[in-house]
């Protein structure tokens, strides 16, 4: 064991791993995301049970935290590494011959994701902190009507078409991302050829359903706005 | 008496090499740390025996022209490896291997030598599996065996079709672990240039780092050459395009004899030259004569209308068309041996019924293999009235299943479909069977020098069967050398270490430097490759598949003054100090010039037809077998060992002569 | 066919190298790309220029010395080949090829097109082995009955040439691949499972040391493998690597 995160498999294991719980919770996210969409009330539980429960808040939010911030580094550090195990360029290179665009271009599509984090924090998580625990009001209430407040602000929040289009392109960014992503995790965990076909579908039918659910959800606020 | 020695033990055949294990001379281990060995060469030879020497404690300092031992040409073997393990219950036999070597060989090789390589052959299998070797196997788990070479029995052990590869590998692995233990010394892209005596004893080499130019010396109580075969005296053939006989050579000129040199297996399926530019041959495995019928156009007419290529096989009605193996042999067909096979198809050639633009071609064709396979199939599966599409799809799966791999190699290669036209092929220079004279020890004549696989003579006479070059490789390194080294180094133990600051290392050192620097300095107009190619072009016309006396005089008169025009006008840019690839192929071609010119005396020496070797003087006259191949067994049953004396053709012969007491000698006949 | 060819040039590891036109005439379809290149030189030395230094041997496709970046791909356009392999057949009269020697910072370019692969040589020793001696008493080779299954996937990873295309071609110089084929090979035979969680463990470690970058999963290297070595292979280094971390250690 010892070393094991230093040695290039071990780093690839832990890539994978951060990897497989951000796939995890990126069905969670959607499935409450999703419901805004059927039903107003509903969200509004969800939500507020997510943003309030202690044990998201103080257990799983740090660990997912830690997940995203993993990732990235460890990503950066790999993508570093990598490229000094180069050297030197080639003059003429022809990628394309032998692999997708989008293997190749991970750290690419990963930094807008993080350039998306960084909006999407910005837009809900600091708020989100901003209220709760600064201003310490634990309601998630609208002062004025005693309503629920996050489905009013989800709503607000897409009303720009700017800020929808980046989700979108975002999202677009994290299917391309999810489309190399899935199936590398398995096979960093050393999945085998067996299963191997059948991981590929399901990682096909996931990278491009959930990405473009969230994209649904941004778009449907956007027109659907009341 | 002769000179030679071959220190074979006497007793019964079955019992010398136990015996003589026994009584052997061994070092302690204590005393094998204070001993070094070099071994030149990492193929199946060189590396098995430096790992082996290596495990039994000696250091052990190993070379390669290549960046990797594992790139050695050893690896370029596809067929199989025989042992005598007999699993397929058919009868097979330590003697039945040995005879069937013997017989091979054309009765030219040391029966004691073979005898010995048929005893160690079932451990090479069982050392090659231990070592993680995947040969190939059945459904209940156990070893596959194949039959190869026309051989009764089914005792070829095989990978795919890459044994040679696998069996490298598996020596290179056993190396790997003693690199790690740092009992060997790996020097990769270093290069013999000559041995260095001391007091008659072999004491050490001149190297070249090719990546640096710089020359060194190496110190050791005992040199072992495992440097391969000499076939790249043709220019063309199925050696790598490094593979060179510069070490055995120059161990020849420092005292050791060199025998049989005229010995050369020509294979007869190999992918015909398209062009001046070719650098080297493909071969194809022999399996193939299996199903293929070799054939050219009955008239001369339509064989020049197809090398114009106004006319294509497939147009060629079937009576025009010439099975001349077929013809010639009822017997045997397709299948007679190598040698037979490549003489007829050059034979058809030189009379002008060659198939491609060189006229250097036949055709192997499959056409009937997969109308036959075609039909079969169809009854198999109940097909009434099978259309003549259906049949040819039937049989073309059916041969796609047994020589896919071949037929996708020649389409890579020849751009054309061989399902679809008759492949074309021609007999290329193959394996060398001749080499440095080596006693039963495997010394040399020079003490404390040893030569072992291809580089050496001893096993394969006049003829090698298929699949042996592997086994004897492995034999020698594994389990012959290890022990008889033993008996020669035991005197070494209180030697010490060598120095290399010595008057010998030194002149040795001179001796080389001075040659490079006459590469280098010298104002030549033509390209080391020029010279290598015309002498390619004498070797083959004159010394090739079928000689005869005029020729091999005017061969040797031709190389001699090849070699002189080569020292006054070859070229070589660059500079010594670097890595300089010209530099190091002119020192080889040099050599080459020398060792082609002895082995047109060799077999302007040898006046009969034995295997490899054919004169067209030692024919059959009259009955059955007129025009074939007549073996001389009471002037020439000898080892042609040859002294170097300055030239070429100055060497003087030394006999061995060749005892057979467990065997008797027969003629060959394939009619 | 004639021909522009944009080489890389070096005179040694310290040189900083540059691609330099040359231009070869009436180039037959039917040479291989090596043959092609044998021309260029020979037209070299005839002009008084030094020669491509490149690496070759067996030109055959098995020893796994050639090496050469052809237009931007290992071993050239056509898959399943060594650059000896590559027939000019794939080009067109009138192109631009560019050749380049294998990059990676753990394959230094020796001179021209020539690199140093010995890194996986030390990789080879670290633990590319079964501990055995040589002997006559090795037990029989039927003692143990082995998988036709096993015995031809071991053969299947046993195939690789050692010829770093993998490296070349991963845009992260991982040599996983070539590493993945040798600890396949041993760990499907039961020969090799004694050591198989040392032999994982140090084997990678040295590739680690030897400055080879991570693996991606591109599946680069199995297109552009000659021998065409799965991507498996990685996924069962992987799961050796991750017991041997875990489970023998």
């Amino acid at each position: 064991m010892s070393g094991f995160l230093k040695s290039s498999i071990g780093r690839k294991v832990a890539m994978a791993l951060s990897a497989f719980f951000l796939m995890f919770f990126l069905i969670i996210h959607l499935a409450v995301n999703i419901t805004s969409i059927f039903s107003e009330d509903l969200f509004n539980k969800l939500s507020h049970f997510m943003g309030t429960n202690p044990l998201v808040q103080f257990a799983l939010q740090p660990v997912l935290i830690f997940g995203v911030v993993f990732h990235f580094v460890m990503g950066f550090v790999l993508e570093l590494r990598n490229r000094k195990a180069i050297g030197v360029s080639y003059a003429k290179n022809n990628g394309a011959a032998n692999s997708s665009w989008m293997s190749r271009n991970m750290i690419y599509s990963g930094l807008v994701i993080l350039a998306f984090l960084v909006l999407h924090f910005i837009d809900f998580w600091i708020p989100e902190i901003n209220v709760k625990y600064i201003q310490g009001d634990m309601s998630g209430l609208v002062e004025e009507t005693q309503d629920f407040r996050y489905y009013e602000e989800l709503q607000h929040k897409f009303l720009s078409p700017l800020r929808v289009g980046a989700y979108v392109i975002s999202f677009v960014l994290l299917a391309l991302h999810l489309l190399h992503g899935f199936t590398s995790a398995f096979q960093s965990m050393g999945a085998t050829a067996g299963r191997k076909k059948a991981m590929q579908t399901f990682g096909k039918i996931y990278a491009i359903a959930i990405p473009l659910g969230f994209i649904i959800v941004a778009v449907w606020h956007h027109f659907n706005h009341h | 008496m002769s000179v030679l020695d071959s220190k074979v033990p006497k007793g019964p055949i079955k019992d010398k090499w136990t015996t003589y294990k026994d009584k052997i001379n061994l070092v302690n281990p204590a005393n094998k740390r204070n001993i070094d060995v070099i071994v030149v060469g990492t193929g199946l030879a060189g590396g098995s025996a430096a790992a082996t020497l290596a495990e039994l404690g000696y250091n052990v300092k190993a070379f390669a022209y290549q960046d990797s031992p594992r790139r050695a040409h050893s690896i370029a073997a596809q067929g199989g490896i025989n042992a005598a393990k007999n699993y397929q219950g058919d009868g097979d036999s330590t003697y039945r291997l040995f005879y069937d070597t013997v017989k091979g060989g054309d009765y030219r090789s040391r029966e004691a030598n073979v005898y010995r390589l048929a005893e160690v052959s079932a451990n090479i299998i069982d050392q090659c599996v231990a070592q993680g070797v995947p040969f190939a196997r059945d459904y209940g788990g156990l070893l596959d065996n194949r039959s190869f070479g026309g051989v009764l029995v089914s005792r070829t052990f095989y990978a795919k079709g890459q044994t040679g590869q696998q069996l490298l590998l598996g020596a290179y692995s056993a190396m790997n672990r003693q690199i790690a233990r740092g009992k060997i010394q790996m020097y990769n892209r270093h290069e013999m240039l000559d041995v260095v005596k001391i007091d008659g004893k072999a004491r050490g080499i001149i190297a070249r780092n090719l990546i640096t130019g710089e020359i060194e010396r190496h110190s050791a109580h005992a040199v072992v050459i495992a440097s391969g075969g000499y076939g790249n005296v043709y220019f063309l053939s199925t050696n790598a395009m490094g593979s060179n006989a510069t070490a055995a050579w120059k161990i020849h000129k420092k005292g050791a004899f060199f025998a049989n040199p005229c010995y050369t297996q020509i294979h007869p399926t190999c992918i015909p030259r398209s062009g001046d530019y070719q650098s080297k041959l493909t071969l194809m495995s022999e399996s193939l004569r299996n199903d293929g019928r070799i054939w050219v156009p009955k008239n001369i007419k339509d064989a020049k209308a197809i090398q114009q290529g106004k006319l294509k096989p497939t147009q060629i009605a079937e009576e025009d068309r010439d099975y001349y193996l077929e013809r010639r042999y009822p017997a045997f067909g397709n299948l007679v041996p190598r040698d037979v096979a490549s003489r007829a198809a050059k034979e058809r050639c030189d009379a002008g019924y060659g198939v491609n633009a060189t006229g250097e071609a036949v055709y192997l064709d499959f056409a009937s293999a997969i109308q036959r396979y075609g039909k079969e199939q169809a009854k198999i599966h109940g097909i009434k009235n099978p259309s003549k599409e259906k049949i040819t799809e039937l049989g073309e799966a059916i041969v796609e299943a047994k020589y896919g791999n071949l037929f996708q190699m020649y389409e890579k290669i020849v751009d054309e479909n061989p399902y679809k036209t008759p492949m074309m092929i021609y007999p290329a220079t193959h394996y060398t069977m001749g080499g440095v004279w080596v006693d039963y020890n495997l010394m040399t004549t020079v003490k404390g020098l040893y030569c072992i696989g291809e580089a050496n003579f001893s096993d394969h006479g006049a003829n090698r069967l298929g699949a042996s070059a592997l086994m004897q490789g492995l034999a020698d390194g594994y389990f012959v050398l290890p022990y008889t080294i033993g008996d020669y180094l035991a005197d070494e133990i209180r030697t010490g270490a060598i120095a290399t600051d010595t008057k010998e290392f030194e002149e040795v050192e001179s001796e080389v430097k001075e040659r490079i620097n006459f590469f280098i300095n010298n104002k030549g107009s033509k390209s080391v490759d020029y010279f290598h190619k015309r002498l390619g072009k004498i070797m083959w016309d004159k010394v090739g598949m079928s000689r005869n006396e005029k020729g091999l005089k005017e061969a040797m008169a031709e190389i001699k003054a090849l070699r002189e025009e080569f020292w006054k006008e070859v070229k070589v840019p660059g500079k010594a100090e670097e890595m300089n690839p010209e530099l190091e192929k002119a020192g080889r071609v040099a050599d080459f010039l020398e060792l082609g010119e002895l082995f047109a005396k060799d077999a302007l020496m040898r006046e009969e037809s034995c295997g490899g070797h054919f004169r067209e003087e030692s024919v059959e006259l009259e009955g059955e077998q007129k025009g074939e191949a007549k073996r001389n067994d009471k002037e020439f049953a000898f080892v042609a060992a040859w002294e170097y004396k300055g030239e070429p053709a100055d060497a003087v012969l030394h006999k061995e002569a060749l005892e057979f007491n467990d065997i008797e000698l027969k003629q060959r006949s394939y009619k | 066919m004639n021909l522009t060819l944009k080489i890389w040039r070096q005179k040694g590891p310290e040189d900083k190298g540059k691609l330099v036109d040359y231009k070869v005439n009436d180039i037959s379809e039917h040479m291989s790309f090596l043959e092609m290149m044998d021309v260029l030189n020979e037209q070299l030395i005839e002009q008084g220029d030094e020669p491509v230094a490149f690496d070759h041997d067996c030109r055959e496709g098995i020893c796994g010395m050639c090496s050469m970046y052809i237009n931007g791909e290992a071993h050239g356009p056509d898959r399943g080949v060594t650059t000896c392999q590559l027939h000019m057949r794939m080009f067109n009269d009138g192109d631009t090829i560019y050749i380049e020697p294998f990059r990676a910072a753990a394959f230094p370019v020796i001179k021209d097109l020539v690199v140093d692969r010995t890194a996986f040589e030390r990789i080879q020793q670290a633990g590319g082995y079964i501990s055995v001696n040589t002997s006559g008493n090795t037990q029989d080779a039927n003692a143990i009955p082995i998988s036709k299954h096993a015995a031809d996937e071991a053969m299947d990873a046993a195939t690789c040439i050692g010829c770093g295309a993998c490296v070349a071609t991963c845009k992260n110089s991982s040599a996983m691949l070539f590493v993945g084929a040798k600890v396949s090979q041993y760990a499907l035979l039961p020969q090799g499972q004694v050591e198989a969680a040392d032999r994982v463990r140090n084997m990678v470690a040295q590739m680690d040391l030897e400055g080879f970058g991570n693996c991606t999963n591109t599946g680069a290297c199995e297109i552009e493998c000659p021998k065409g070595i799965s991507l498996e292979n990685i996924a069962r280094m992987n799961r050796e690597f991750l017991s041997a971390s875990f489970i023998d250690s």
